[in-house]
C-alpha cells in the first residue's frame, strides 16, 4: 500500500468497546461495496471473550471479542486499524498502546474530551513512526468502496443516495464530523463522488490536521480534485496556504471556512467544538476565507453557493480531461434492518407474546397504563398496585384497604405450620433466600393455606345454586368433602377467632353487598350446632370475602368462576405469608443456626424385619 | 471546553499547593490568598483569615479580566478595614473595562485579597502550549505591558515528547540574572512541570519577584484544559470555570446551559438579537455555525435573533425543553412590521441521531406553542437528513396542517442552508 492510502477493499481493523451498532454498519458498509469479507475481524473489550453476532448481507456471522489488543493481534496479524470507541478517560492510553505495536497503522479515536496534552503526544508519536491518527472527537471518515470508520456516513440509505461504495475522483476533509455526510451529500451531487473523505474533529489540536490528508490527496493519483471545510480558530488552514505557497499542493482545491458569524457574537462565546474559537484577527472565519482565496483556493462567498463551486471545478475537470467520471456499478442489496423496516411501516410480524398489565417500552413503565411515578404520586399504595397488576382495574380505596388488611393477617402465622417450618429447615441446611422460600411456598396448597380458594369455590356453589345452608352441609357431607374454610382447631363460637370478626366487619361496612359472607355464616351456624369448633376459619373468610369484593366491584359470576379456577384466591395467601417466610429465613440467618437434624426418638420406626418377598 | 480562564485565585491556589512538592522543597509559595464574591461575609473576613489583620493587603477584582492598574481597579498596601470598605462600594456594581481587546462592560462579583509585598525585581514569565511543544517565555522586565517590551523576552521550547529536564533552561535565560540564573531556572522548570501536571494550557505571571526562597506571584492569569478534569479533578480542588468578563446569559440562556449540563447532549443557545427575524433551531456543532454564518452572509446580520444548536443524540424530553424555550422567545412580540418571522429548523444528515425521534419532541413543542405561533406570524423552514429522516419529515409536514403553521419541509436532496435564503430572500 502507497504511504499515502489508509485503507484498501482487504483492510481489516478492530473495533475498541462493545460498539456492535457501529460495527453492523461498517458491515452493511463493506458488503453493500462488494468487499468480499467484513472489515472488522474483532472486538477488543476488557471484560470481553465470547463473539458479537452481525450480518453480513443476510447470513449472520460471528465476530470474536478479545479481552487485549495483543490477544487480538496475535489471532490477526494482518489487521492494521483500530477504530477506537473508548470513553474519553481511557481513549488516549489505549491509542498510545495500538501506537507502540508494529502492527497497527491506522487509528481513529472517536472520543470527544481527550485532554490535549496526550493528544498533542500521541500526534507526535504517530509522526515520528509515520502512523496516522484520525480525531478524536469524530465520527471518523471512509475510502469509497475499501473501508468505512465506525458510524461514519450513516445509514445504508445514505451510502447508497451518496454513491460511498464505490470510489470517485473527489478527496473531501473537514473538522467537523458531524458536517462530513453533509460534505459527502454535496460532493455527490455535484461531482462523480468521494474518492475518500475524513473528518479530523473539532479539538484545538486534531491528530493529524487539514494540511495532513490534503498531502496524502495530492500525493495520490486516483484523486483529481479536493473539498475542504475549515473552521474559525487555530491555524491550520494558514498551513494550508503555506504548502500552497510552496508547491506542495497544486491540485485543485475548493475550502469554506465557516464561522463567519462570530465577529456578530459576544467575545467569548464557544461554538459547539472546542476547536471553533478565535481568539485573534487573523483565525477568524472571514480572514481564512480571505487568505485562502488570495492563494488561489475556490472560496465560495458563503456555504451557500459552496455546493456550485464544487460543480464547476469538477465540470472543468471533465471537459479537459482531467477526470473520467467513475464507473456506476449496481450495488449488492442489503436487506434492511427489521427495526428500521418496521419504524417506516414497510413489515409486519404476529407476536409470540402478549402483556395486557404492564407496559416497559416507554421512558417509564406503566401498570395498567399508568406510569410508575403517577402511581406514588397518586398513592395508590400496594393495594392499589396488586388492583392494577391482578385486576387491570384501579379500585376503590376500601378495596385496595381490604387487600392490605388480608397481607397483614395472613403474613405469618408462627414456625410450626408446614411453610415455614420447610423454609426453617432449608435455611438451616445452608440454602439461600430464593430455596429456603421456595421450600416453603411449595407446601401451600389444599391442606396449607389454598383452603382459601377452596371455600370461595364451595360457598359460591352454594350461594349460586341458592341452595339452603342445611342441604348445602348435608350435600356435602354426602359427597364426603370437608366444607373448605370451616373448622379451627382451638377457636370456638364462645372463643371467636378475631382475624375473621375484623375482616368479616370490614367487608359488612364497605362492600356493596356480602351475600358469599352471609351465606358461609348460615352454613357456619349449621356447622357449629354439631361441634362448636367447626366455624369460619381464616382461610375461608378471605375466601368468601374475596368473592364478595369482586362482586362489589362488577364482576360477573363467571368471570369469578375463571379467578377460582386459576387460583387467584390463594395468590393473596401466598403473597402475605411469603412475607413471613422470609422473615424466618433471616430469623435463621442472623440466629446461625445449623443444619437441622430430627430426633430420633420423634419418629416411630416400624421397619419390617424383612421385606415381603414379590415373586 | 477544552481550555478555559480561571481565576487568578485558583490559579495561585494551585501553584501554591504544589510549588514545594515539584521543587524539591526548594521554594514555597504563600496560601494567604481570599476570594471574595456576593455571599462573603465581609466584617467576619478578619475573624476568620487572621493575617488579614496582620499584613498590608492588596485587593482586585478576580474576573479573568486584566489591565485592573489602568482600570483603577487595584488597591495596594491597604489595611484590613480599608480593604472592605473598597470592596463594598464596588460590590454588584457595573463597570466598563478598557482591554487590549476592546471595552466590555459588566457586574463586578469577585475580589482577590493577599498580602501586600514590597519588592524590587519584576520578572516575567508565560507558559503557552502549541501542538508540537509548549514555550516558556522570560524576561527580567516584568510588571508592564510585555508587549512593549517584547525584544527582552527569552523564548524557551520544550518539544511535546521531551521533558524539561532534557532542555538547558538555565543557560537559555537572559545574562543580566547573574547569579540568581540558576535560582530562576529552577523555579520556572518545577512551575512548567506543573503546567504539565495540571493540564494548565497557559500560565502567565506577570510580575513575579523572589523574597528570599519565596516566590511572589504578583499577577497571575491562567488556562486550564477542561478535558483532563476526570484525572485533575482532586488536584484542581474545585475550581471554577466562570464566563468571561461581561458575557452575562439571560434567564433562558442560563436555563439552556442547566439543560445543556445535566446530560450527555449537547444543547447550547445565545440570544443575539431578541426583537430578530430569523431563529435558528439547529442540529449539530457544525452545522449550527454555518447556519448562522448564513443569515448574516446573505446580507441579514442584523436579524439574526440567535446562535443555538442541539446535538449528541437528546432525548424527546430534552428537545421538547429546548425547544420550548427557543419559541417562547421568539413568540414574545410580532415584528413592529408587521413581516413575519422564520423559524429555521436545520441541521445536516446526520451520521446516527435519529430524525424522527428528536422532531418529536420539537413537534410536542410546536403544537403547544400553535396559537402564539400563529399570533406572531412565524414561518417555518425544515431541513435535515439521516437515520428515519423521512419519517421525520412527515411528521413535520403533518404538523403545519394540523396546526395551521405554513411549515416548508425539505431533505438531503436540498442544499443544507438553501431554507435560509427561501425564508430571507422568498425563495429563487
Amino acid at each position: 500500500m502507497e504511504w499515502y492510502e489508509l485503507f484498501t477493499p482487504e483492510t481489516t481493523a478492530f473495533i475498541y468497546g462493545n460498539q456492535n451498532r457501529a460495527g453492523q454498519r461498517m458491515l452493511d458498509f463493506d458488503y453493500l461495496s462488494g468487499r468480499k469479507t467484513p472489515s472488522v475481524v474483532g472486538f477488543i473489550t476488557p471484560t470481553g471473550g465470547g463473539y458479537h453476532t452481525m450480518f453480513w448481507g443476510t447470513r449472520e456471522v460471528r465476530i470474536p471479542r478479545y479481552k487485549t489488543l495483543e490477544e487480538a493481534m496475535a489471532k490477526h496479524p494482518e489487521a492494521d486499524t483500530m477504530v477506537n470507541f473508548a470513553s474519553e478517560r481511557s481513549c488516549a492510553e489505549t491509542t498510545m498502546e495500538a501506537l507502540e505495536t508494529d502492527q497497527i497503522r491506522t487509528i481513529a479515536m472517536i472520543a470527544e474530551g481527550v485532554p490535549q496534552r496526550d493528544v498533542r503526544k500521541i500526534a507526535a508519536l504517530a509522526k515520528q513512526k509515520g502512523k496516522w491518527i484520525i480525531g478524536p472527537a469524530t465520527v471518523g471518515g471512509l475510502k469509497a468502496g475499501s473501508f468505512k470508520i465506525g458510524n461514519a456516513a450513516g445509514t445504508i440509505q445514505n451510502i447508497k443516495d451518496t454513491k460511498l461504495y464505490r470510489p470517485g475522483s473527489v478527496g473531501f476533509v473537514s473538522v467537523s464530523g458531524g458536517l462530513s455526510n453533509e460534505g459527502y451529500n454535496i460532493v455527490s451531487r455535484n461531482t462523480d463522488g468521494i474518492y475518500e473523505g475524513i473528518a479530523v474533529g473539532g479539538d484545538v489540536y486534531p491528530a493529524s490536521t487539514l494540511l495532513d490528508h490534503l498531502l496524502r490527496y495530492e500525493a495520490n493519483p486516483n484523486i483529481k480534485m479536493m473539498v475542504s471545510l475549515g473552521e474559525l480558530g487555530g491555524r491550520s488552514e494558514y498551513d494550508i496556504i503555506d504548502a500552497i505557497n510552496e508547491g506542495k499542493l497544486t491540485k485543485p482545491l475548493v475550502m469554506w471556512v465557516t464561522g463567519t458569524v462570530a465577529k456578530m457574537l459576544p467575545s467569548g462565546v464557544q461554538f459547539g467544538h472546542a476547536g471553533a474559537k478565535s481568539d485573534s484577527e487573523d483565525t477568524s472565519a472571514d480572514a481564512k476565507n480571505a487568505a485562502l482565496k488570495a492563494a488561489g483556493v475556490i472560496v465560495p462567498e458563503s456555504f451557500d453557493d459552496y455546493a456550485e463551486k464544487i460543480k464547476e471545478t469538477y465540470d472543468k475537470l471533465v471537459a479537459d480531461g482531467t477526470i473520467s467520471p467513475a464507473a456506476e456499478p449496481t450495488p449488492p442489496h442489503v436487506p434492511m434492518d427489521y427495526a428500521a423496516a418496521k419504524s417506516q411501516g414497510m413489515v409486519r410480524k404476529p407476536t409470540a407474546f402478549i402483556s395486557t398489565i404492564c407496559d416497559e417500552q416507554g421512558d417509564q413503565h406503566t401498570y395498567c397504563g399508568i406510569p410508575i411515578d403517577k402511581v406514588i404520586e397518586k398513592d395508590i399504595g400496594l393495594g392499589g398496585v396488586i388492583g392494577l397488576l391482578w385486576f387491570k382495574k384501579e379500585i376503590p380505596a376500601y378495596a385496595a384497604e381490604f387487600i392490605e388488611l388480608v397481607l397483614q393477617i395472613v403474613a405469618d402465622h408462627g414456625p410450626a405450620v408446614s411453610g415455614a417450618h420447610n423454609t426453617i429447615v432449608t435455611a438451616r441446611a445452608g440454602k439461600g433466600l430464593i430455596e429456603s422460600i421456595i421450600s416453603g411456598i411449595v407446601t401451600i396448597g389444599p391442606r396449607f393455606g389454598g383452603a382459601v380458594n377452596g371455600a370461595a369455590e364451595h360457598f359460591t356453589y352454594g350461594v349460586e345454586n341458592e341452595m339452603d345452608p342445611k342441604d348445602f352441609v348435608a350435600a356435602m357431607k354426602k359427597k364426603n368433602v370437608n366444607i373448605q374454610g370451616i373448622g379451627h382447631r382451638i377457636h370456638s363460637v364462645e372463643f371467636p377467632d378475631l382475624r375473621v370478626n375484623i375482616m368479616a366487619d370490614f367487608a359488612k361496612k364497605h362492600f356493596k353487598s356480602t351475600p358469599t359472607l352471609d351465606y358461609a355464616m348460615s352454613v357456619q351456624d349449621i356447622t357449629t350446632r354439631k361441634k362448636n369448633t367447626l366455624i369460619l376459619n381464616v382461610d375461608g373468610c378471605i375466601g368468601v370475602c374475596f368473592v364478595d369484593l369482586l362482586i362489589s366491584l362488577g364482576y360477573s359470576k363467571e368471570e369469578i368462576k375463571e379467578m377460582v379456577d386459576m387460583g387467584f384466591f390463594n395468590a393473596f395467601f401466598i403473597i402475605g405469608r411469603t412475607i413471613g417466610f422470609m422473615g424466618h429465613y433471616f430469623d435463621q440467618k442472623r440466629l446461625k443456626t445449623p443444619l437441622y437434624r430430627h430426633p430420633w426418638d420423634d419418629i416411630l420406626y416400624d421397619v419390617p424385619d424383612e421385606p415381603e418377598k414379590v415373586e | 471546553m477544552a481550555e478555559k480562564g480561571i481565576r487568578e485565585y485558583d490559579a495561585k491556589r494551585m501553584v501554591a499547593g504544589a510549588l514545594s512538592e515539584f521543587s524539591d522543597g526548594k521554594f514555597s509559595m504563600t496560601t494567604d490568598l481570599v476570594l471574595v464574591g456576593p455571599e462573603t461575609d465581609l466584617d467576619g473576613l478578619g475573624t476568620a483569615y487572621p493575617w488579614l489583620r496582620e499584613k498590608k493587603l492588596v485587593v482586585k477584582p478576580d474576573q479573568l479580566f486584566g489591565k485592573r492598574g489602568k482600570n483603577n481597579l487595584l488597591f495596594i498596601d491597604k489595611t484590613l478595614d480599608e480593604a472592605v470598605e473598597w470592596i463594598r462600594e464596588r460590590m454588584e456594581k457595573e463597570v466598563t473595562i478598557v482591554q487590549t481587546t476592546g471595552e466590555s462592560s459588566g457586574t463586578l462579583t469577585h475580589f482577590l485579597i493577599e498580602p501586600f509585598v514590597p519588592h524590587e525585581e519584576e520578572y516575567y514569565v508565560a507558559i503557552t502550549t502549541h501542538r508540537d511543544g509548549d514555550t516558556i517565555h522570560f524576561s527580567t522586565s516584568g510588571g508592564v505591558d510585555i508587549e512593549e517590551v517584547w525584544d527582552t523576552v527569552k523564548e524557551i521550547h520544550i518539544p511535546i515528547l521531551s521533558s524539561i529536564d532534557e532542555v538547558d533552561v538555565a543557560g537559555q535565560l537572559p545574562d543580566e540574572l547573574g547569579d540568581k540564573r540558576q535560582t530562576v531556572a529552577d523555579f520556572v522548570t518545577a512551575l512548567y512541570n506543573i503546567v504539565v501536571d495540571y493540564h494548565f494550557t497557559y500560565i502567565e505571571l506577570n510580575p513575579f519577584t523572589f523574597v528570599g526562597d519565596t516566590i511572589v506571584p504578583l499577577d497571575t492569569v491562567a488556562k486550564l484544559d477542561d478535558y483532563a478534569s476526570f484525572s485533575c479533578h482532586d488536584k484542581w480542588g474545585g475550581v471554577s470555570f466562570p464566563n468571561p468578563f461581561g458575557l452575562s446569559k439571560t434567564k433562558e440562556e442560563e436555563y439552556v446551559a442547566d439543560l445543556d449540563e445535566r446530560t450527555g447532549a449537547s444543547l447550547k443557545l445565545t440570544v443575539l438579537n431578541p426583537t430578530g427575524k430569523v431563529w435558528n433551531l439547529v442540529a449539530g456543532g457544525g452545522a449550527s455555525v454555518i447556519y448562522a454564518d448564513t443569515v448574516a452572509d446573505l446580507g441579514f446580520a442584523k436579524e439574526l435573533a440567535n446562535y443555538g444548536e442541539y446535538s449528541g443524540n437528546p432525548s424527546q424530553e430534552l428537545t421538547y425543553e429546548y425547544t420550548k424555550t427557543v419559541l417562547d422567545l421568539m413568540t414574545r412580540a410580532k415584528n413592529d412590521d408587521g413581516t413575519p418571522k422564520y423559524l429555521i429548523i436545520g441541521g445536516g444528515i446526520a451520521n446516527f441521531t435519529d430524525v424522527a425521534k428528536t422532531f418529536t419532541g420539537i413537534i410536542q413543542a410546536l403544537e403547544e406553542f400553535a396559537p402564539k405561533l400563529q399570533d406572531t406570524g412565524v414561518k417555518i423552514y425544515v431541513r435535515r437528513g439521516g437515520p428515519n429522516f423521512k419519517e421525520g419529515l412527515a411528521k413535520m409536514r403533518q404538523t403545519g396542517e394540523s396546526i395551521g403553521i405554513p411549515i416548508e419541509v425539505y431533505g438531503p436532496e436540498t442544499h443544507m442552508t438553501k431554507i435560509v435564503s427561501m425564508a430571507l430572500k422568498g425563495g429563487d
